[in-house]
């Protein structure tokens, strides 16, 4: 076997431009490939990045009536619904893989919340003293709420990045009064993700995809919820996985558990725990990017197809050619398998090799593109692999031909031809 | 008995009817006989050679190879024949321009399944014989035609076949080189090969011990010829 590869490279490297203008087709064929993947692979990286940041792994799950959230703003509380207890928090944190979970309360659009007689048109979240941690948020100015503050219903507030600045457009918040629906909370600090947790939006797709509210939001102790709605809300519940990977079967454990520990038989069976998993979302936009660029993959496959028919036909030749060269190992004793064989290793190396270039080439172009382009690529090493097999593959497939005529050539024959 | 050749025809179509290259041949060889056929071109030596040496079978007739049939044999059995029993020398060398003398010399042993040590082992060993020993590494185009036939004949004999079959040897090659040729195979002989030359030039053939006259695929007289 050795001895073929060693004969094979022979004589590639006798006809070097004849090889590599049958390697071009394959070279072509992979670098487009190995292009695409690694497009398809940055774009995926990215949305995933995107939407969900990375390092950060918060699941949330919300009550959701039939598939959208139950809104608060709106509606009465829910019948049946029972507020969850410190209990049911410790039995989520004892999932395996959770890190972190906060029960809070949210409203995604309130009015009722002016500095001076600048109107707040964002969301108001009531936190439990795990929040800020389990949603991967960190203080920037000021401090967070303490254990005390918690506990003797303290009516402060923290500001996000987006709330701090427009309201207070970037001058200090700290020590500041806001009027919520009538009682003055004092602005005790601003906190902003340590990494990104809300979407980082960038074009209108992600907007459109990632539309939460983009005024801002207060956050609040949980237990001076009530000052501002009502008593016995149900509580949203944030939990943080360990690994990004396990956030949609953390996600789904979760929300098992709590629709049924908190939603009774009696209440409207349209109610449910859903979580609202981020990997999911991301997963959808994936395919979304996936399907269109598995038509560019057909078609670079065409063109490895192209590079295979082209590879038959200088092996054709390359036959002809050594025809003399057949007919005298024929007559030393060379079996028919042994002249296959010679033949079949010789396409492989060939395209094996081109394989390897093509690699090459599709990392080079796919780093050019990315550079140009501005969009992000990741190399894949299972593509980069199962490229080369493959082309590989193709060269025995259309090296089979040629190999079975060399084979069956007739040493007589074959001798005779000067 | 090494070779037998009993009532051997070979016929190739053409156009509707057959051509008769072969009538009736019937040779005997003993081991370390030093044989010479000859004949004008056509007259079907090359093609008596090609049986003889398990490139071709016969359309009728039979031919026992060191007390082996040949006739029924497959593909494969030919090759390994070739491989163990016969060293051909051709006209116009056929060596691979690609590989050294000595690889050119080792290839009848990678088909015999030989470690590559071994090869060159042995491979070195039979291009001294030849007097060659310095010529190990050169390709084929950098030596003469006399040296050239002469590492054919080393990978001809690597095997130790039992039988040496020569097609025209000295035919491309000055005399001086024809003669070094020929004086190798009379040594070869003289260790015990077998030896079956064609040839058409009367003085190549007056080297052997038995000479056999070929006219129009059949054995005749010297006189005949004339």
């Amino acid at each position: 076997m050795l001895e073929n590869i060693s004969l094979a490279f022979q004589s590639i490297k006798s006809h070097k431009l004849r090889s590599f203008l049958t390697m071009l087709g394959i070279i072509i064929g992979i670098a487009s490939i190995i292009t695409i993947v690694s497009t398809i692979k940055g774009t995926n990286e990215q949305i995933k990045q995107s939407l969900i940041g990375s390092g950060n792994n918060a699941v949330r799950l919300r009550l959701c009536q039939d598939n959208s959230e139950y809104d608060l703003s709106w509606n009465p509380i829910p019948q049946g619904v029972v507020p969850i207890t410190e209990d049911t928090r410790a039995e989520l944190a004892g999932i395996e893989q959770v890190s972190d979970v906060s029960l809070y309360l949210t409203r995604q659009y309130s009015d009722g919340i002016f500095y001076g007689d600048q109107a707040f048109n964002g969301a108001v979240i009531g936190t439990d003293p795990y929040y800020f941690t389990t949603c991967g948020l960190g203080l920037r100015a000021g401090r967070l709420f303490t254990q005390e503050d918690h506990a003797r219903c303290r009516k402060l507030c923290l500001l996000d990045m987006t709330a701090w600045s427009t309201l207070f457009a970037g001058t200090d918040p700290v020590g500041k009064t806001l009027e919520m629906q009538g009682e003055a909370f004092t602005v005790i600090g601003i906190v902003d993700s340590t990494s990104i947790f809300e979407a980082r939006i960038e074009t209108v797709n992600d907007y459109y995809s990632f539309n939460s509210s983009t005024g801002g939001t207060i956050y609040i102790p949980i237990e001076t919820w009530p000052v501002l709605y009502r008593f016995d809300e149900p509580q949203h519940v944030a939990i943080r996985a360990e690994s990004t990977d396990d956030m949609t079967s953390i996600g789904q454990k979760a929300a098992r558990l709590l629709t049924e520990k908190q939603v009774l038989p009696t209440a409207d069976s349209k109610l449910s725990y859903k979580g609202e998993d981020l990997m999911e979302q991301a997963e959808q936009l994936q395919q979304l990017s996936n399907s269109s660029n598995t038509q560019l993959l057909w078609i670079a496959g065409i063109s490895l197809l192209v590079g295979g028919i082209g590879v038959m036909n200088i092996m054709l030749v390359t036959v002809t050619e050594r025809t003399q060269e057949i007919g005298l190992k024929k007559a030393l004793g060379a079996r028919k398998k042994r002249i296959l064989r010679q033949f079949l290793t010789e396409a492989g190396v060939l395209t094996g090799l081109g394989g390897l270039l093509g690699v090459a080439a599709g990392i080079v172009l796919a780093k050019s593109i990315s550079s140009v382009l501005e969009t992000p690529t990741a190399i894949s090493i299972p593509a980069i692999l199962i490229a080369v097999l493959f082309s590989m593959a193709i060269g025995i497939v259309f090296g089979l031909l040629p190999a079975v005529k060399a084979a069956n050539l007739d040493p007589i024959a074959a001798l005779r031809r000067e | 008995m090494l070779i037998e050749l009993k009532d051997i025809c070979r016929d190739f179509p053409q156009g509707g009817e057959s051509i008769h290259v072969l009538r009736n041949i019937s040779l005997s060889v003993e081991k370390g006989e030093y044989i010479t056929i000859m004949g004008p071109s056509g007259s079907g030596k090359t093609t008596l050679m090609n049986i003889i040496g398990c490139l071709d079978t016969p359309s009728s007739g039979e031919y026992l190879l060191d007390g082996e049939s040949v006739k029924g044999a497959g593909d494969n059995r030919l090759a390994d024949i070739r491989n163990s029993k016969i060293g051909f020398v051709f006209q116009s060398f056929y060596l691979l321009p690609g590989l050294t003398a000595l690889d050119n010399v080792s290839l009848p042993l990678v088909y015999a399944n030989i470690s590559k040590a071994e090869r060159r082992e042995r491979a070195a060993e039979a291009l001294e014989k030849v007097g060659l020993a310095d010529r190990m590494d050169f390709y084929p185009n950098q030596i003469s035609g006399g040296q050239q036939q002469r590492v054919a004949i080393a990978r001809a004999m690597i095997n130790d076949p039992l039988l040496l079959l020569a097609d025209e040897p000295t035919g491309a090659l000055d005399s001086a080189s024809g003669r070094q040729v020929m004086s190798l195979f009379d040594s070869l002989n003289d260790a015990g090969t077998t030896v079956i030359l064609i040839t058409h030039a009367q003085e190549i053939a007056d080297r052997a011990r038995t000479i056999r006259y070929i006219f129009d695929g059949e054995f005749v007289e010297r006189e005949a010829i004339r």
